[in-house]
């Protein structure tokens, strides 16, 4: 009983005033898959991966994560679902300023239902992982970016999510440590968790196994289509004959 | 296809989480958090401290009432049937003083057409609404006078031109101190100042006499010997009873022309009189607690909106719609609770320090902390609930963008 991490099938996402931000999108992500996701600003990665995160509706198609259909769940059913199954990072961090570290990490599993001392006991096990192990009573502006990256990573991936979805997570950073949070996301993808990243930087996105390209609100190319690139183990000539539709 | 997964279901906030994400806004703003909590702090304590210098005020007046007694009842004389001013027999204070549970009677009789001056070469128009009383020696002891300056009269000064006078009546004549310099013209009559009262609480009416005592009255000033007022104290216990009998017992031939009176009762009266103004500031306390939770409801609205991005990212870290409401709506509590306990605070501590500086005991009744808390309680959850709904309604997605 194996589904996709991510499954869209016909997905679109028009904004008030019709503006097309995702014009019938179909796609299929597996578990354990590290993917970058290209294309210009207005492209619609963003709007996917909204849609892909649950933070977002699509106006029509489907829409299935982990394999449960988005549109069958109600609003407290999807945060419950975002709580458990998907971490994101951003360009800006997000991180509460004036709280340290750890607390910031522990915050971020309030929603989890676990108590303070398991929190914090997990936010120190994750902060370790990403490499913080020193910096915990650290508060955000004595970190340098690099590092508040890292303790973004470290707290949407403290609860243990199968998928983490990431929005310009080196876009803020200088190289060196862009790099730096690269590894990292490498590294917990080696350790099992699906990563979706969205980037601007066509190195970066040429260093993951999979590569998917849009403009306009529709995918121009996916790397997993071409046969060689068989990153992803079980969709067959059917999943992939759903890409062909796409120009 | 179609197979089913239990669906996710969202964790609940425990109380002591849910106390600390209302605090975030709290600990990030403090500055804005002390002045709009101090917003709902005034409201409070004004309206502790109103409720608090009103029962501090009672308290006092009970206590005062205890020192002075409410035994006391005056007996004076009221108008004829033919609206002329009536006058008491003379024997009414040996006749009231064989009812059985009356245990002290004194009297005074006002000694009319004997004017009081500071010294013979004031106008005779000016006699400063002084009145002459003939007093009997056991006055002060019956109406719980007491002197600032000199003594009462005696078995010798009360044949003599010697005075004492009341609090008002001492201030008017420019009598500061007594001694055998000090004197004052009485009916044409120079009296030596030998005493002068305190106010008296359950008389005011004497505070602007002169007295003097009955024989020289008689004597010198033509005092008729009737009495114009009888103080008289009794068993407490039966003091209903001697009040029904005392008009009938002064003057058997006309009850009717005769006034009896319970002073305290007056004391009492004038409290209630001041606990309506009391009224009036409590509204006035109210309304700067409705100002107050006004601020507080400004302050969320400017902090949904400035935390957007917090939304978001809560949201997306898996806060339901409830949980985002609970979270400002607790913010919104804590705000005016820790508001309304420095107003209880304040308003303790204002009460304390006007009846220290009144001399009274300081009360704060638990019935108005209490109240106040609730009403705190009550102004942060109403101007709490429509930002924290907003709060809940914004969508994840718009809420990350504003950054």
């Amino acid at each position: 009983m194996t589904y996709p991490m991510i499954e869209l099938t016909d997905v679109s996402r028009t904004y008030p005033g019709g503006v097309a931000a995702l014009a019938s999108v179909s796609l299929r992500i597996g578990h354990g898959e590290l993917v970058a996701i290209v294309g210009p600003s207005g492209s619609g990665k963003s709007t996917m991966l909204n849609v892909a995160g649950t933070l977002d509706r699509p106006s029509s198609g489907t829409v299935r994560i982990d394999g449960y259909d988005v549109s069958e769940l109600d609003d407290d059913q999807l945060s419950a679902l975002r709580a458990t199954a998907i971490g994101f990072v951003f360009q800006s961090f997000h991180l509460a300023a004036r709280v340290t570290a750890l607390d910031n990490v522990a915050e971020g599993l309030i929603y989890t239902g676990l108590g303070r001392a398991e929190r914090r006991e997990r936010a120190a096990q994750a902060l370790e992982r990403v490499g913080l192990g020193h910096r915990l009573g650290h508060e955000p502006h004595e970190l340098s970016g690099g590092e508040r990256q890292r303790v973004a990573i470290a707290r949407a991936v403290s609860g243990g999510p199968p998928l983490l979805l990431a929005d310009e997570p080196t876009g803020a950073l200088d190289s060196v440590a862009g790099a730096g949070v690269m590894d990292l996301l490498h590294e917990l993808n080696a350790s099992g968790t699906t990563i979706v990243i969205i980037t601007h930087d066509r190195e970066i996105a040429a260093g993951l196994p999979r590569q998917i390209a849009m403009r306009d609100g529709t995918i121009v190319s996916d790397s997993a289509a071409e046969p060689e690139l068989g990153a992803e183990p079980a969709p067959a000539a059917g999943g992939h004959g759903e890409w062909s539709g796409v120009r | 296809m179609g197979v089913r997964r239990p669906e996710p279901v969202p964790a609940r906030l425990r109380a002591r989480d849910v106390l600390r994400v209302g605090a975030v806004g709290l600990r990030t703003r403090p500055l804005r958090a002390f002045l709009s909590g101090l917003g709902i702090a005034i409201g409070i304590a004004a309206m502790v401290a109103v409720v608090g210098i009103s029962s501090s005020s009672g308290a006092e007046l009970d206590r005062r009432l205890s020192a002075l007694g409410t035994n006391l009842l005056t007996v004076s004389p009221g108008t004829s049937l033919l609206g002329e001013q009536a006058q008491l027999p003379a024997d009414a204070e040996a006749m009231i003083e064989r009812i059985g549970p009356v245990r002290q009677v004194s009297s005074v009789g006002e000694v009319s057409g004997a004017k009081v001056y500071r010294s013979e070469r004031i106008p005779e128009a000016q006699t400063g609404g002084i009145s002459t009383y003939a007093a009997r020696l056991d006055l002060p002891a019956t109406v719980g006078a007491t002197l600032r300056h000199g003594t009462w009269l005696n078995a010798a000064t009360e044949r003599y031109p010697a005075a004492v006078l009341g609090a008002d009546a001492a201030r008017r004549l420019g009598v500061g101190a007594v001694g055998p310099e000090t004197q004052v013209v009485v009916g044409g009559v120079r009296f030596t100042v030998v005493g002068v009262l305190d106010p008296v609480a359950l008389a005011a009416e004497l505070d602007s006499g002169v007295f003097v005592g009955r024989p020289v009255a008689e004597e010198r000033l033509g005092f008729d010997g009737r009495p114009t007022t009888l103080y008289t104290r009794s068993d407490e216990s039966r003091l209903e009873d001697v009040r029904a009998v005392l008009a009938a017992t002064a003057n058997p031939q006309a009850p009717n022309e005769v006034d009896v009176s319970r002073p305290s009762d007056a004391l009492a009266a004038k409290q209630a009189s001041s606990q309506a103004f009391a009224n009036l500031l409590l509204g006035v306390g109210a309304v700067a607690l409705l100002v107050g939770g006004v601020g507080v409801a400004n302050t969320m609205v400017i902090s949904v909106l400035e935390r957007r991005a917090e939304i978001g990212l809560r949201r997306a870290l898996g806060a339901t719609r409830g949980q985002v409401r609970t979270q400002f709506l607790a913010e919104s509590l804590l705000l005016s609770a820790l508001g309304g306990a420095g107003g209880v605070l304040l308003g303790a501590g204002v009460t304390t320090g006007y009846a220290l500086s009144s001399g009274w005991p300081s009360v704060v009744p638990a019935w108005a902390t209490a109240g106040g808390l609730a009403a705190t309680l009550l102004v942060g959850a109403v101007a709490g609930l429509y930002p924290a709904v907003r709060a809940s309604h914004l969508s994840p997605t718009e809420a990350l963008a504003a950054t």
